[in-house]
């Protein structure tokens, strides 16, 4: 029962005419509409006995990638040291997986510093699953399922990374040096910089051009091993490829998988590579996630991982392209 | 000036590229989950009046223009400049034939303009939405015929010409939308 509070403790709004929005940014079917996708993503891990949990958000430890910025808090007498608002629960969850979790999905936010448009929020809603035992196609596979439980739309294609560059651009993504990269971006885009970085390219000419053409769900899959991130890496015949995947719906980036890599050994050299970048870049280096190399040290079963922006799926489910009309509050609503 | 980076440019931001003043219609932020985050930002140059679409990596910055748009009295046209006052401080300014382009044919003396000023010069000039102007020159009115469709050109006393219906006469005053260039009715009488 709403009991309304006595009138002496209503007193006179401190500025009555303060005219400021207080309005949510979604509708109420927005809402409602998000709740509902949130209870399929449940019901979906239920039926296959994935087990939900949820990692902490603010940690001692950020990622290492310089392509990923973490907002950090650094007062407060619980925080005698910076700490980290998680970019997505990667390394808390790999622990739970070492420690013999089996598999687990997490359903939670994430923070990254500086993305913020129509597509993006600084703080957004991620799901992040692990399947102990599955390998990227595997994984694929059961992204795929989700997709039809959550959208009913039940066609998919799978390309691989080489392949989708040759068909589009008619360029070998593997071979072709940075002038060749440059030269198929500057004929097709204007840009307002330059750079050595054949990476650089090869993500300007993925999100300009072959991106928005992807229709339908697509996943892509096997990338150039220096977009390897934490995936494992394969040699094949002429190449050596990263086992990650994406998938792109009508256009739009909305999950990132990898077949894990679990060598700590390994991990560590990425990571200080990571580092090494992020001071070329004028980036500050990050502290290594001790906890999280010492438990890839004890083992983590082979498993592949996937996070998906649930923000993005909603925007897909309802057709609304600004995911922030989709949010209660927008970062600048809050 | 100051410099705005990729994260700041808002719609209607002024900021100087490739040596013009160009207004950002439109900025994008574009980034791969693992990847290079970039602005795709739509600029139209003020000078030209083009849109650009360019890519920049986020984080560039671009200088400012200096850029203001100011309300300003069009006063009379001297054969070579078009001259506007400021109602407030009664600065004048000269635009030149350049920047009133296509605005020229509807500049009616005491009408209030939209000047854009480029390092204290005009830039361009947008006139009122609306203007009331004379017809100097038409065929001849066909009394009583204010049912019919048709139309005839007519020249109006800043010399642009639109099409007006068949009664109208010279001498009469008619309402113009100056975006589309469409005849809007007779002007209430004053």
């Amino acid at each position: 029962m709403w009991t309304p509070a006595p009138a002496n403790i209503r007193a006179a709004p401190l500025n009555p005419d303060r005219q400021v929005n207080w309005l949510p940014s979604a509708g109420l079917p927005q809402l409602q509409a998000r709740a509902q996708l949130f209870q399929q993503i449940r019901d979906f891990f239920r039926d296959r006995q994935v087990l939900e949990v949820d990692t902490p958000l603010l940690c001692s430890a950020g990622v290492t990638d310089p392509a990923i910025e973490p907002l950090t808090v650094i007062g407060g007498l619980s925080v005698p040291a910076t700490r980290y608002l998680q970019t997505s629960p990667e390394y808390a969850m790999k622990r739970l997986l070492a420690a013999g979790s089996g598999p687990i999905y997490q359903l939670g936010k994430a923070f990254r510093d500086g993305e913020a448009g129509r597509r993006h929020n600084p703080e957004f809603t991620m799901l992040e699953w692990y399947r102990p035992g599955f390998d990227h196609h595997q994984l694929m596979a059961e992204v795929a399922a989700l997709m039809q439980h959550c959208l009913g739309r039940d066609e998919w294609r799978k390309v691989s990374y080489r392949e989708l560059f040759q068909q589009t651009l008619d360029i070998d993504p593997f071979t072709a040096g940075v002038s060749q990269l440059r030269d198929c971006a500057r004929s097709r885009i204007e840009v307002e910089f330059d750079s050595d970085d054949a990476d650089l390219w090869l993500d300007l000419l993925m999100s300009h051009i072959i991106e928005p053409g992807l229709s339908g769900l697509c996943f892509v899959y096997d990338y150039p091993a220096t977009q390897a991130a934490l995936a494992q890496l394969r040699e094949t015949e002429d190449a050596v490829v990263a086992e990650r995947f994406e998938l792109y719906i009508d256009g739009v980036e909305l999950a990132n998988g990898y077949h894990e890599l679990g060598d700590a050994r390994e991990l560590q050299q990425r990571f200080e590579r990571d580092n090494a970048r992020r001071v070329a870049n004028r980036q500050s280096p990050r502290p290594l996630d001790e906890r999280f190399l010492a438990a890839m040290v004890a083992g983590m079963p082979a498993c592949s991982g996937v996070a998906l922006g649930v923000d993005r799926l909603l925007s897909i489910a309802t057709g609304e392209a600004d995911i922030r009309k989709l949010m209660p509050l927008a970062w600048d609503n809050c | 000036m100051a410099n705005y980076s990729t994260n700041e440019f808002r719609s209607g931001l002024k900021v100087m590229l490739d040596g013009d003043p160009c207004s950002i219609l439109d900025n994008e932020f574009v980034k791969p989950g693992k990847g290079q985050a970039f602005n795709r930002v739509k600029l139209r140059n003020l000078k030209s009046g083009r849109v650009w679409e360019r890519t920049f990596k986020s984080g560039e910055s671009l200088e400012g223009a200096d850029v203001m748009d100011r309300s300003m009295e069009y006063l009379y046209n001297d054969g070579e400049f078009w001259h506007f006052m400021e109602p407030d401080t009664f600065e004048q300014f000269q635009a030149d034939e350049k920047a009133v382009a296509d605005a020229k044919q509807w500049l009616k003396e005491q009408d209030v303009c939209e000047v854009t000023l480029y390092n204290g010069a005009p830039l361009s000039v947008a006139p009122p939405n609306f203007v009331e102007l004379e017809i100097v020159e038409t065929d001849p009115g066909l009394k009583g015929d204010t049912a019919g469709g048709g139309n005839k050109p007519a020249t109006l006393s800043t010399g642009a010409v639109v099409k007006v219906p068949l009664f109208l006469s010279q001498g009469e005053v008619v309402r113009v939308d100056t975006r589309t260039g469409e005849y809007q009715g007779r002007a209430a009488k004053s």
